[in-house]
């Protein structure tokens, strides 16, 4: 076993654990285990799906060594102006926006060389502003189109159509990373940039990609979510982006860049999915909620093993 | 004086901004430069600059503290409880305020020496308890704090003599010269003064800023390195308590406001940011980002006497961040030796 | 003669993950006296010395200093001791100031605050004694040039009172002035009964400065003696463990190349001041001088680097490149092995066919896509090209020895087949063994028809290795040397711009 597969075990065996645990409550409080019906599962899934594709995105930021903390405020961004354009032409423009998002993320970070962390933060400042400057509190046009509609809450083959979705954008990042020299370049940008510059990397354009891939994943979600709530509104995407940097976190990726698999962050994100939904049927209050939240994320951060998370 | 300003180009920069701003601010102002309207400005700035100043500690070392805000209000929604009762019981009360966020810091403090985690993403988790503990405290905003302590605290110095019949409430001849000071701005300026500046002159202080320099070179010296970590987000914690006990005075509740924590945290980082420290650790200083931190709300000061349509307010502060960080990135383009961009 | 010993090791072992580093090393330097460290790198010499000073724990065996057993949980605890070690890499804060520096971990206190003008005063002292009063303490470190701040290193060891003071490749950025300076203040340390255990590569600095000699090899302690009982090349060969023989490969006639290379006039920044050089087809063409004379900026320069470059530069119809990506991939073809090969040439903890294929991605690929057949093929050629010896190339890179790591460094360059090879001191800190592989690889691709830009700071290397020599003094060509007139004379006479022949 390789050091890089333990945090993908644990993980792993964390899962279950919790889904243990779950259905262990709901069979000594209501006789059923809901958690082990696959229908219950895939409704979890479909919620975690918005989740599960803003981590994917972000994942190939953190590989470079960076943060994009404007995946709220592009989550929401797109949500709007693809309801506000409505239409055909919802869904391209919603991405088309996160696509301008990103550019500029990756233009700051890579140009201008701006910490990420601080002109995301900004970015997230000025998207957050425009959108509630744009539509003034109240939106003239905000119901998501059917096409939106149907993607977030369509089953097809029994499975809902957000699977489906998620399912794309992993095989497509998952390509990128192990597949692909742009891939190769994130783990060598993200583990000594100085080093991937001198061996002739297009660190430039790589790191905006990175960027641009967070940024259009967060305006998918985006279109997503404005489907399943059938339509878009202030904030909807606050929720998104410390869960997120948890799941990748979570699945193994080092927070500081160069390493992490894709499939860890996929396991990371179906950790916080379950535990969220074992969570909402203990019926406990967001106080416990976010201290038990914290604490996993400590716990398991721990287990993984001091020293662990170094760079050279 | 100009070696002074070529060693601490950001913390000028930041000085000059500030007094611009301040002063055409004061002049636009319809009773600009009156003691009313520092006042209500100090008031609305204490809290950010406590948080500022707890951010900067770890920030200086190459860390990151996603918690000061949830800290904060954690030591708020203490503070709601306890503020109140004989002046013993209050003072008690203060005190326990402060070694909550600072048993906090400790705590993180701990997780990131001993467990060895990522500041960052351990502080993004511990925030998260903060929070959770905050809300078992108060679900619904509420509480009950001293009036006249809160008064006095939030008002002129002339205010707080009155309150508590000192100093001949306040006529007495020696007071007369401060009388019109706001009372949070002394706080903010005695907390500077008596922990932080004590504080960087210490081996400790000096560690966190060679931590943040050259780690490795730090350790080769026969520097504390664990234990200037462990200060650093203790004296975080210490910060953001007193930002927490301030906010309860100001508002006279304990309110778990998870949005607002956040705003707290990220803003906080913005006006470490202005202050002109960087976020690569080594430079900078607390009061740095204090005052960065009274640029950022200077901004919004703003937007009432200009009347600009409070709409717009998140979008240009955002804009005047970007623009902010981003005017430093000009030295990236006449960057001679391109190795010189990737430290 | 038979002074007792202040420091002694006795049995000392210290593994790294697995990997022997010091094997039951008995050692001991006597009070007073100069003691120099020889050995190949993976010696044990660094070990050796982080174990003294505190940095590492070693895994069994005793320490004594003064007779007494001593174990150092911490570098302070040593120097709280009287131990003192200056390391190799400095270790100095470059955003504090250098009164901050030289007073580091024990400053001078008032009321339990430092006291900034006592501190103040005690490093305008210290930087007197090793004559650096044309340092201000205000200034911050980062400031300061190399040189400078390897004398404010000597003055911060200095202000710890050492008894035992250790010199980790103390003088490699040193001025001769400087140099001559710290062998005064040597002499005066001995005089005052201080030992102290000098490790360099600078076969005439031992000479000119120690009393004994130790040679490890391999974790072991080899042999100590005392100055003069051994020659050089007895050294060499305990060091190596074996004779030396032909340890540059011969070098071709001189004959007439076609220029792969012309420049002229190059400028840039103060570094480089006009300098003109051509490089022929398969030629080696040494560059030699004085640390930073513009040596490093004028490799930069050729590899797309650095900005605002002025001066004409003919390359196979086309200037300057404007990045290392137009440099790899225009024609010719150039590549760099960098100064530093743990930041700049590798990326550490990635795994060696990662960083094999980092230069020549379009080799592996298919539009973008990585071909695992090729990728695969291409890191098996990569180690079978320079021998490297790996367990697995999915291990990472830093688990390789130093030599093994520059290997990597130019098989990855190898791999883009470069008609120009920049060479950034590419030895530096690599055992004898990898060096005579690395300069029989260079000819073979000189023979190739590639030509080869050779930065070196050891003269013998340039005179074993290059067809040609130019040697830089202040960002200026001074001298060009050409085979048998390539001498350690003429380089040396030239480096220091001091005109021996016309």
């Amino acid at each position: 076993m390789k050091a890089e597969d333990k945090p993908l075990i644990i993980a792993a065996g964390f899962t279950l654990v919790i889904l243990l645990i779950g259905t262990g409550y709901t069979l000594s409080t209501q006789g059923t285990a809901p958690l082990l019906q696959p229908t219950y599962l895939l409704q979890q899934l479909q919620i975690g799906s918005f989740l599960g594709i803003c981590a994917a995105g972000l994942m190939l930021v953190i590989l470079t060594g960076h943060i994009d903390l404007s995946i709220p405020a592009t989550l929401t961004g797109a949500a709007m102006i693809g309801t506000a354009i409505g239409g055909p032409w919802a869904i391209p423009a919603a991405l088309a926006f996160g696509l301008v998002v990103g550019l500029i993320n990756g233009a700051g970070t890579a140009v201008l060389r701006v910490p990420s962390m601080i002109f995301t933060l900004g970015m997230d400042t000025v998207l957050r502003g425009v959108t509630v400057a744009q539509t003034g509190g109240f939106a003239p046009q905000d119901q998501a189109t059917p096409l939106m509609l149907a993607l977030a809450k369509d089953r097809f083959l029994g499975i809902p159509l957000a699977l489906y979705v998620w399912a794309a954008v992993s095989i497509v990042i998952a390509f990128l990373l192990a597949r692909t020299a742009f891939g190769r370049s994130l783990y060598a940008i993200g583990t000594r940039e100085r080093a991937a510059y001198l061996s002739g990397i297009r660190t430039r354009p790589v790191i905006i990609g990175a960027f641009v891939a967070s940024s259009l994943c967060a305006a998918l979600a985006g279109v997503l979510l404005a489907g399943y709530s059938a339509k878009a509104y202030q904030g909807m995407g606050n929720a998104y982006l410390l869960p997120a940097i948890a799941a990748v976190v979570l699945g193994g990726t080092n927070v500081l860049g160069g390493s992490g698999r894709y499939i860890g962050t996929l396991i990371g994100v179906i950790l916080i999915v379950l535990l969220n939904s074992v969570l909402s049927i203990m019926q406990m209050p967001e106080a416990l909620r976010q201290i038990i939240y914290g604490v996993v994320i400590v716990v398991m951060l721990l287990i993984y093993g001091r020293g662990a998370r170094e760079t050279g | 004086m100009g070696r002074w300003v070529a060693q601490n180009r950001g913390f000028a920069g930041a000085l000059v901004l500030f007094a611009t701003l301040l002063l055409i601010y004061n002049l636009l102002h319809p009773r600009g430069f009156s003691s009313a309207v520092l006042v209500q400005n100090a008031n609305e700035s204490v809290a950010i600059a406590f948080v500022a100043m707890a951010q900067t500690v770890p920030v200086l070392m190459r860390g990151l503290d996603l918690s000061v805000g949830a800290v904060m209000t954690l030591s708020a929604c203490v503070a709601s409880y306890l503020l109140t009762g004989s002046g013993l019981e209050i003072s008690f009360g203060i005190l326990a305020v402060l070694a909550t966020g600072t048993a906090f810091g400790l705590m993180n403090g701990l997780i990131v020496v001993y467990g060895r985690l990522q500041p960052i993403i351990a502080t993004l988790a511990t925030g998260a308890i903060a929070i959770g503990l905050a809300l078992l405290l108060r679900p619904q905003p509420g509480g009950d704090v001293d009036g006249d302590l809160s008064w006095a605290l939030t008002n002129t110095v002339w205010d707080f003599a009155d309150t508590y019949s000192i100093a001949d409430g306040g006529e007495a001849w020696w007071i007369r010269p401060f009388a019109d000071i706001p009372v949070p701005l002394i706080l903010l300026v005695g907390v500077a003064i008596l922990v932080w500046l004590p504080f960087k002159r210490t081996v400790t202080g000096r560690t966190i800023y060679a931590i943040g320099s050259a780690e490795g070179a730090a350790y080769v010296s026969g520097l504390p390195i664990n234990r200037a970590k462990l200060a650093a987000f203790t004296l975080a914690g210490f910060f953001s308590a007193c930002a927490g006990l301030y906010l309860a005075l100001q508002t006279s509740t304990g309110n778990a406001d998870t949005v607002q924590a956040g705003a707290y945290t990220l803003n906080s980082i913005a006006a470490v940011v202005l202050g002109g420290t960087a976020l690569a650790g080594g430079i900078g200083g607390a009061i740095a980002s204090v005052v960065g931190a009274l640029i950022l709300r200077l901004i919004s000061f703003y937007f009432r006497i200009l009347d600009i349509e409070p709409l717009l307010q998140p979008l240009i502060e955002g804009l005047v961040l970007l623009l902010a960080v981003s005017a430093g990135a000009w030295r990236t383009f006449s960057v001679k030796n391109r190795l010189e961009l990737f430290r | 003669m038979t002074a007792a010993p202040i420091i002694e090791l006795n049995g000392i072992s210290k593994s790294y993950a697995g990997i022997r580093a010091l094997d039951s090393v008995d050692f001991a330097a006597k009070r007073g006296s100069v003691h120099a460290i020889l050995g190949e790198n993976g010696a044990g010499k660094s070990t050796l010395i982080k174990i003294i000073s505190g940095v590492v724990a070693p895994d069994a065996g005793e320490m004594r200093l003064n007779g007494q057993p001593v174990r150092f949980q911490n570098p302070s605890a040593a120097t709280a001791q009287g131990v003192v070690c200056m390391f190799q890499e400095l270790s100095l804060i470059p955003d504090l100031s250098v009164a901050d520096n030289i007073s580091i971990a024990a400053p001078p206190l008032r009321m339990g605050l430092i006291d900034r003008h006592a501190q103040l005063q005690r490093a305008e002292d210290l930087l007197a004694r090793v004559r650096c009063e044309d340092v201000d303490p205000r200034m911050l470190v980062r400031d300061l040039s190399l040189s400078r701040r390897q004398m404010v290193e000597i003055a911060k060891a200095l202000g710890r009172n050492p008894q035992v003071l250790i010199l980790d490749e103390a003088t490699s950025a040193l001025t001769a002035q400087d140099v001559q300076t710290v062998y005064d203040l040597l002499g005066k340390l001995t005089a005052e009964s201080v030992t102290t255990l000098f490790i360099s590569h600078r076969m005439h600095e031992v000479e000119a400065l120690c009393d004994r000699l130790s040679v490890f090899r391999n974790g072991r302690h080899i042999e100590t003696f005392a100055k003069g009982e051994r020659s050089d090349a007895e050294i060499v060969r305990l060091m190596i463990g074996r004779d030396v023989t032909a340890k540059y490969p011969p070098k071709p006639a001189a004959q007439a190349r076609p220029s792969v290379l012309t420049a002229e006039g190059l400028e840039w920044e103060g570094a480089l001041k006009g300098v003109s050089l051509t490089l022929g087809k398969g030629e080696i063409l040494g560059v030699g001088g004085l640390d930073g004379q513009g040596q490093k900026e004028l490799l930069l320069a050729f590899f797309g680097v650095l900005k605002g470059v002025k001066g004409r530069v003919e390359m196979g119809g086309r200037g300057l490149p404007s990045s290392p990506i137009t440099a790899k991939t225009g024609q010719p073809r150039i590549a760099l092995i960098p100064e530093d090969r743990k930041t700049e040439g590798l990326m550490l903890p990635m795994s060696i066919a990662d960083n094999l294929v980092t230069a020549a991605f379009d080799r592996i690929t298919r539009s973008g896509v990585i071909d695992p057949v090729r990728l695969e093929a291409a890191v098996q050629d990569g180690i079978a090209r320079l021998q490297i010896k790996v367990g697995s190339p999915q291990d990472a890179v830093r688990t390789l020895s130093g030599g093994n790591q520059q290997k990597v460094v130019i098989a990855k360059w190898l791999m883009t087949e470069p008609d120009i090879i920049l060479m950034n001191d590419p030895t530096r800190g690599i055992d004898v063994g990898t060096k005579q592989e690395i300069f029989r690889m260079m000819r073979d691709l000189a023979d190739g028809g590639k030509s080869i830009l050779f930065y070196s700071s050891d003269y013998a290397e340039l005179i074993g290795c290059a067809d040609r020599v130019i040697v830089l003094y202040d960002g200026k060509v001074v001298r060009e040397l050409t085979g048998e007139a390539i001498t350690e004379e003429a380089l040396v006479g030239a480096s220091l711009n001091i005109g021996t022949a016309a």
